[in-house]
């Protein structure tokens, strides 16, 4: 049955892709086994990361990104576009509102895009657990180019850039001095830096504010000054791990001002990284990070199932009454699963 | 905690040439209180797009916000666009204005539940909790 499932997934069959993708996002038996039949399909799509603060304009701008992809300017036959969007769960009820199709009317009516609204349900990192799984059911299906929309970034949430090929971190004007540019976290991550809103007051002090980081980063000489422009790069002085430099976009997303631009971009970085095998790198270490949060969940449930529940609580009481130190608790707990 | 988890899944709809989102927005939200994921789609959808959309989402029911009296036209339409999508399982809500006398027609097409102003939030979250077990 599953593996039906999966063949379905891969004719193309929208009802059999949506309800593999609830399998997945539940977790289910089904849906694990529909993974694993698809899992040989997958490796082909290009994954575009698209964060930023709340409000940025993200859902906006994956809109417009999607509209270019699907209408290109030299006429030929456009990519199939899926876009996976995340939204974040309420940490009390558990429940969620999921308003980012709300942005991407435009998109509607057209067979060659699948929008798919996500809840984080209780992942912190930006995405949800099931992410990754979606992603590969839509790379499987044929899907060209992947968008995943995270939730709505602060400073930390840099899962997206373990999962994409291609981040691009949204920043608008007004939100903090040069000081937000230097701090460590989600502005490191970006493959390609977009100043959305900047039809807005101060766009310009956001783009010197981030083009100066970037020449903190990398020194004299080694800018990018044409969008998408790949410079020669001395490898030894080189502080990237990569060589690739991000560019520095000018939006307005609700216009579609600069779109052509982030394309070409996001068009030069892949072709960077299939010339450099930073593709197959990046690749590897996608898959090494899902093996190991795979692992990871996989050993904590084994854990959860061989320990009894008295235990648990009788070594928390202890730990609450400062009988027990957390740090002795976990040894214990571990020993007596018997892990 | 990688266990699986059913959430009951909601797409909230405002359908045809009607502005008015207030109780979509009240209703949205009262469901996420509930511990339900809600996709909320905006103003404006068409029975096409309201359709698509439950399809791409994957929801249990599509709740739908009236209130420019073209019920008669769209809820017929969304019915037969959801079953052509093999959506047959699809609860459909509907709220907003909508006549006594319109109601009974409305339901023997396959309508879950109807629901006018004043209607408590409460109500709304254990009857679509009900159709989804």
């Amino acid at each position: 049955m599953p593996v039906n499932h999966a063949q379905a997934v891969l004719n193309g069959e929208r009802l059999a892709l949506t309800r593999a993708l609830t399998q997945i996002e539940n977790n289910t038996a089904e849906g694990l086994e529909i993974l694993e039949a698809l899992f040989p399909h997958t490796g082909k799509a290009h994954l575009i990361g698209v964060t930023g603060a709340p409000g940025t304009g993200k859902s906006t701008l994956v809109n417009q990104l999607a509209l270019a992809y699907r209408q290109p300017a030299d006429g030929t036959i456009p990519p199939r576009v899926a876009i996976v969007a995340v939204d974040p769960t309420s940490p009390f009820t558990g429940g969620a509102i999921l308003g980012d199709r709300v942005r991407m009317q435009d998109l509607a009516g057209d067979p060659g895009i699948f929008i798919r609204s996500m809840a984080s349900r209780g992942s912190l990192g930006g995405l949800a657990a099931a992410t990754a799984g979606l992603v590969q059911v839509f790379d499987a299906a044929g899907f060209e180019i992947i968008i995943i929309e995270t939730v709505g970034a602060g400073q930390a949430e840099v899962d997206i850039a373990r999962l994409a090929h291609s981040t691009i971190v949204i920043e608008a004007p007004g939100l903090g001095d040069e000081i937000q540019t230097i701090k460590a976290g989600i502005l490191e991550i970006a493959d390609i830096l977009v100043v959305n809103k900047s039809d807005k007051p101060g766009a310009e002090n956001t783009l010197r504010a981030l083009r100066n980081m970037l020449s903190m980063a990398h020194p004299e000489g080694k800018h990018i000054n044409h969008h998408g422009q790949l410079m020669e790069i001395d490898s030894e002085t080189d502080q990237t791990e990569n060589g690739w430099i991000p560019a520095v976009l000018p939006t307005v997303a609700t216009s579609g001002e600069g779109i052509p631009d982030l394309v070409s971009s996001l068009d030069a970085h892949i072709d960077f990284l299939k010339s450099s095998d930073l593709w197959q790198l990046r690749e590897e270490k996608r898959l090494k990070n899902q093996l190991e949060t795979l692992l990871g969940t996989a050993l904590r449930s084994r854990w959860e199932k061989s320990i009894s529940p008295d235990i648990y609580q009788a070594a928390l009481a202890k730990v609450i009454k400062r009988e027990l130190s957390p740090w002795r608790a976990v040894e214990e707990l571990i020993q007596g699963a018997g892990l | 905690m990688g266990n699986s988890q059913n959430k009951i899944r909601v797409l909230i709809a405002k359908a045809g040439l009607d502005g008015h989102d207030r109780g979509a927005k009240v209703v949205a939200r009262a469901l996420r209180d509930a511990g339900m994921e809600v996709i909320y789609t905006g103003l404006r959808q068409t029975p096409e797009m309201i359709t698509e959309a439950a399809l791409q989402e994957d929801v249990h029911v599509v709740g739908l916000s009236i209130l420019s009296g073209a019920h008669m036209t769209l809820v017929p339409k969304i019915l037969k666009l959801l079953k052509e999508q093999g959506l047959d399982d699809t609860r459909l809500f509907l709220g907003g204005i909508i006549p006594d006398q319109d109601k009974p027609e409305l339901i023997k097409l396959g309508v879950n539940g109807i629901y006018g102003p004043g209607t408590s939030t409460q109500t709304i979250i254990e009857d679509i909790q009900k159709a989804c077990q």
